[in-house]
Order: structure tokens, then sequence, then C-alpha cells
């Protein structure tokens, strides 16, 4: 029972929320227009920076959530600019190493005083201008089999904010995908030279995807930070293939793939982990060793679907099918 | 059909010039390495005339077409549209002047409905910028009179029942018919189609040139490339001869083929002459 509990809890978890969130703006980049983004959680550390560091410096919360996005904008810029001129694994290769890079310069030890270096900045430092704004009591409040606090971290206030951004971006995607532009999008990820030699400014486009998507990734990024703290190691490359991983899983260029991918890959992880601890004897595995291991299982499952239902859950197979 | 013939006093040898052109280029010259894909002296195409663009396997000519949309930029050289310099502009530039052109590879986008093809063609759609996106309102009423534009072409290259399938569930010939009937949903006053009737089945191409020709008397001007002469004998207006890049010759579908280096450069210059005994 306690099982089925965490896992259902699982389901609406802030940190589901802000992958989810993530993965929508991932889904602008590949889903819609093909772009091959491998440096995904660059974007999030990014914005989890920018806001972080900004409200250390006593930004109030909409400033510090513009300085986050204009953050974005300017990596997505960036990283664009040589690179959406040229063949699509190259901005891949750009991306991933970026994304290391912003890691490792956040890590690094000659910026311990704006970044916390390698322990990061700790969750107290910056989520009081968003914490101060919450309705809800400053107590642990119980709803059904729920009991979370009001205000603090990984709240109620988190959850209902991360929710309805999730649902509010998932209404962009669905409103974009379904327009003009969305269409010329979606025409590149087909075939670019078809759509130039249509009339349309192929590399502007790109750029627009890029950058939007990545603005996206940020506040996904913010999301996360919000129920935990900014740690840079949190944000390296298994959290971008994670994201990659439950949006093919959800089903790419769908409008709520991202968001039923990153429920069952929260939830499925929960439940192996928790399974495997009641099964699994002490002997054979330690509760330390549990974790990468429910990690192997997951992946093991992924490999499946891929190879079974290449297109995603709730994708159609005519039209986005993994392609390899 | 046109009562006075515009080719009648143009002299049919390379870089004629034309009593009214819509494209002309001077001095293109591409190199690939030490390979000198294309050198084009002169050239001049006919406005309201269907241009045919035949050569050997090699001759440069869909180089030549990747150079005059800006798919490819060369070395050297000078082009303009309706007077207009084309060269250093971009590919997707060049279409909205209104030249716009198809691939031999059919490029149409699979992934996409016939219908969504169709209406990635169009132009003036304010949807397609970011922001009106986010307003239908802004955009709906232009996309009914693109759909609707969408259908009538459809209908014409009998691919209206087909309008809400993948692209790429089509057959290779009917893809041929998608890509060229999306590209004149731009309305363009010049439509460059490389090699239209490459793997269509006959009845398919008979349609085909049919489509063409009823181009021409919209006031389309279409240039071509193509390798069947049997087709490019029955639409085409004049032919223009390329060779190792070069242009060399030109003249009236009749009569283009009986010129000697012509002959030459499709057959070798020693076809009629006997294999030496020792060999």
């Amino acid at each position: 029972m306690d099982i089925f509990i965490d896992a259902l809890g699982e389901t609406f978890a802030p940190t589901t929320a802000a992958f989810a969130l993530a993965a929508i703006g991932l889904n602008f980049h590949y889903g819609m227009t093909g772009l091959l983004n491998m440096g995904h959680a660059g974007f999030m550390l990014l914005g989890m920076y920018g806001f972080a560091i900004s409200t250390q410096r006593g930004a109030p919360i909409w400033l510090a959530l513009i300085v986050a996005m204009v953050v974005a904008v300017l990596f997505g810029l960036l990283l664009g600019w040589p690179t959406l001129k040229l063949r699509g694994d190259y901005l891949a290769i750009v991306t991933i190493a970026a994304a290391e890079m912003i890691r490792f310069l956040g890590r690094s030890q000659s910026l311990q005083g704006l970044t916390g270096a390698s322990t990061g900045i700790r969750g107290n430092d910056y989520k009081y201008t968003f914490e101060a704004l919450s309705p809800f009591p400053d107590e642990r409040i119980t709803v059904g089999w729920f009991t979370y606090h009001g205000t603090l971290s990984s709240s109620w206030w988190l959850r209902v904010v991360a929710w309805v951004m999730v649902l509010a971006f998932a209404l962009l995607f669905w409103r974009l995908s379904k327009s003009p532009w969305g269409r010329v999008l979606k025409g590149i990820r087909e075939d670019e030279d078809a759509v130039r030699s249509l009339g349309k400014n192929v590399y502007w486009y790109k750029m627009q995807a890029l950058v939007l998507g990545g603005v996206i990734g940020a506040l996904g990024g913010i999301l996360w930070a919000l129920g935990n703290a900014v740690q840079p190691d949190s944000m390296g490359r298994p959290t971008t293939f994670w994201i990659w991983t439950l949006l093919l899983l959800g089903g790419a260029a769908t409008v709520f793939g991202p968001v039923l991918g990153s429920v069952l890959f929260w939830t499925s992880l929960v439940v192996v982990k928790r399974v495997a601890g009641v099964l699994v004897p002490d002997s054979w595995m330690t509760q330390s060793e549990l974790e990468p291991f429910s990690l192997v299982l997951v992946g093991i499952t992924l490999m499946c679907l891929v190879v079974f239902r290449p297109q995603g859950i709730l994708g159609d197979r005519r039209e986005q099918a993994i392609n390899v | 059909m046109s009562s006075t013939d515009p080719f009648v006093k143009v002299t049919p040898e390379p870089g004629a010039p034309k009593p009214d052109p819509i494209v002309v280029a001077h001095g293109v010259k591409r190199q690939f390495g030490g390979l000198t894909a294309v050198d084009v002296a002169h050239f001049e195409v006919q406005r309201h005339a269907i241009t045919a663009l035949i050569g050997p396997n090699g001759a440069g000519k869909s180089t030549f077409f990747n150079l005059l949309t800006g798919f490819d930029s060369p070395q050297s050289g000078e082009w303009t549209f309706n007077g207009h310099s084309l060269a250093g502009v971009p590919s997707a530039k060049v279409a909205r002047t209104g030249m716009v052109r198809t691939f031999q590879l059919t490029k149409a986008l699979n992934r996409m409905t016939v219908i969504e093809n169709m209406r990635l063609g169009a132009t003036d759609q304010v949807g397609e910028n970011f922001f009106a996106a986010l307003v239908p309102g802004l955009w709906r009423q232009r996309e009914a009179d693109i759909t609707a534009q969408a259908h009538e072409l459809l209908e014409r290259f009998k691919l209206y029942d087909k309008r809400n399938d993948f692209a790429g569930s089509l057959s290779g010939g009917q893809r041929k018919l998608l890509e060229m009937a999306r590209a004149l949903m731009s309305k363009p006053e010049l439509i460059m189609l490389d090699e239209p009737m490459a793997g269509v089945n006959p009845v398919l191409t008979e349609s085909l040139l049919d489509h063409i020709v009823e181009l021409k008397a919209e006031g389309v001007t279409v240039l071509f490339v193509e390798h069947d002469m049997h087709m490019v004998r029955r639409i085409s207006d004049w032919v223009v001869v390329m060779a190792q890049g070069k242009v060399i010759a030109e003249g009236p579908p009749t009569s283009v083929m009986a010129n000697p280096a012509v002959q030459d450069a499709y057959l070798g210059a020693h076809h009629d002459t006997d294999l030496p005994e020792e060999l």
C-alpha cells in the first residue's frame, strides 16, 4: 500500500512537473523542428542559476524569472548562431559540449562567490521570494493520502504552480503546433531544403524554435530548483538523456507526450526501486545498489519500447516514429 | 497557341539573346576543387515560354539550377531575374521574388499530410510569424483562402482524394505531382522543374506534360531539366543543351538534336567512325 501511495505521489511531484516542462521545451526542438539538442540540462542549469543568483542579490521574483529567461535566450542564440546553418548532427555535438561547459563553469572554484561552486546554492538562499507568494498555510497539510508542507520547498504550493505551468505550456505547444508557424517548423523537420525552396527563412525559424524550447527548459530548471537546490552536478548529461527518454516514451510531437512520459518515468522509477527493495534480499543487493539497478530496469523497458513502439505511447506512427 | 513565335528572330546558337528574357545569366562559373562543374558564358530564358535544359549526365544542369536559385554559390558570375541581380541572394529570398524550383530527388514532406504540404507553399500567411501564430483570428481567413487555392490545385493534379493522407504514403509519381503543385501555391512567375518526369509512369507523365503546357497558357514561365527527348520535343518551345558545364547549343526542339555538337556531346565525337582494326 505504501508503495502504491508513494508511486501515486510521484505522479504529481514537483520533479515530475519540472521534467515534463523541460520535455515540452525539448518537444519544440525535436518533436516539432527536428533539432537534436543534446544539452537541454544546460538550459535548465542556466535557468536555475539565473533565478537563484539574481534572487540572492535582492531581485524580486518577476525580475529573477526574466533574468533566467534572458540568459536562456542568449545561450540559445549563441548555440544556434554557428550551428543552425550546418547539418543537424553539429547542433547535437555543440549542445552537449556547451551544456557540460556550463556545468563545469558553475562548479569551478573561481566562481565560488557566484554559483557556490560544486556545493551549489542552498534552497533557503533563493526560495523565499517564491514561498512568500504562497496562499497556503505555513504548515503540513494532508489531502487524502498525501501529506506535504503547504509552502516550503517541495510543497503543495510548488505542486500547484508547477502543474499550472506545465498545462499552460502544453497549451502553448498545442496552439503553435496547429498554427502556420508550427507548420513551417514541421516542414523543416522533414526537409529543410524543400522549405527553403518555398521561400521560408529556415535559419531564422530554427533559431526561434531553439530559443523558445531553451527558455521553457530554463523554466523547468527553475521548477526543479524550487523543489530541490541548485546543484550543478544534478544537471549533467544523465538529466538530458532522461528528458529525451521520457519525451520519446510519451511520444514526440504530441501535446501530452512529454507530460505522460515524465509521469510514467518517475513513477516507474519509484515503483521499481520500492518493489526491488522488498523482493531483493540485502545479501544480493544493498539498498544503495538498488538505485542504479532500478535505472537499469527502466532502461531495458525503454529499449523494448523503442523496438516495439517507436512512436512512443501517444505518438502517431506515421508522423513520428524514431527514425534509426 | 500563341499568335507569334517569340523565337522567330532568335539565332539558334549558344547564349543567344531573347526578345524578352526573364532570366539572364552571365559568366557563371562553379568549380569543385579542380573540376569545373558549370561554366556558362551567357544564358537567357524567354518569358512566357517553356525552355528545356538538356544534356548528358554530369553536364552540370542541376548544379546550374542550384546556382540560379541560391542553393549553391558560384565562384564568379552575374545573373538576374526580372532585371534584379540574384548573385549572393539566399535561396528563400530567391523563391520569394517569384522564382520557385522543384528537386530532382523529390522533397515531399513525408510526415505531413498532402494538404499541409500544399499550405506550406503559400505566401503572405501572417500566421507564420511566431506572435501572430498565437492569435488564430489574425490568420484564419488567409488560411481558408490558402486551403481553397490548394484544393483547386489538388483537383487539377488529381490528388484531391489524397489530401488528408501523409505525403510519405504517396507513390513516387504522385510525390512529383505534389511537389509541383506545392511550388505553384506561391503563384510563381518562373517555375524551375528539375527532372519532373523521372520515375513517373507513362500515364502520369502525360498529365504532367499537360499541366506544364497549361502553366504556360496561364502566363507562367517554365524552365525544366529533362532527359527524355520525347517529352522535350512535345512541350518545349526552346531547348538549351549543356555539356561539361557549358552551354553548347540552343535551338528549337525540332532541329536542335541535329546539331553536330549535340550529337557529339551525347554520343561521343567518334560515334560514326569505325573502331580501328587493332582493337
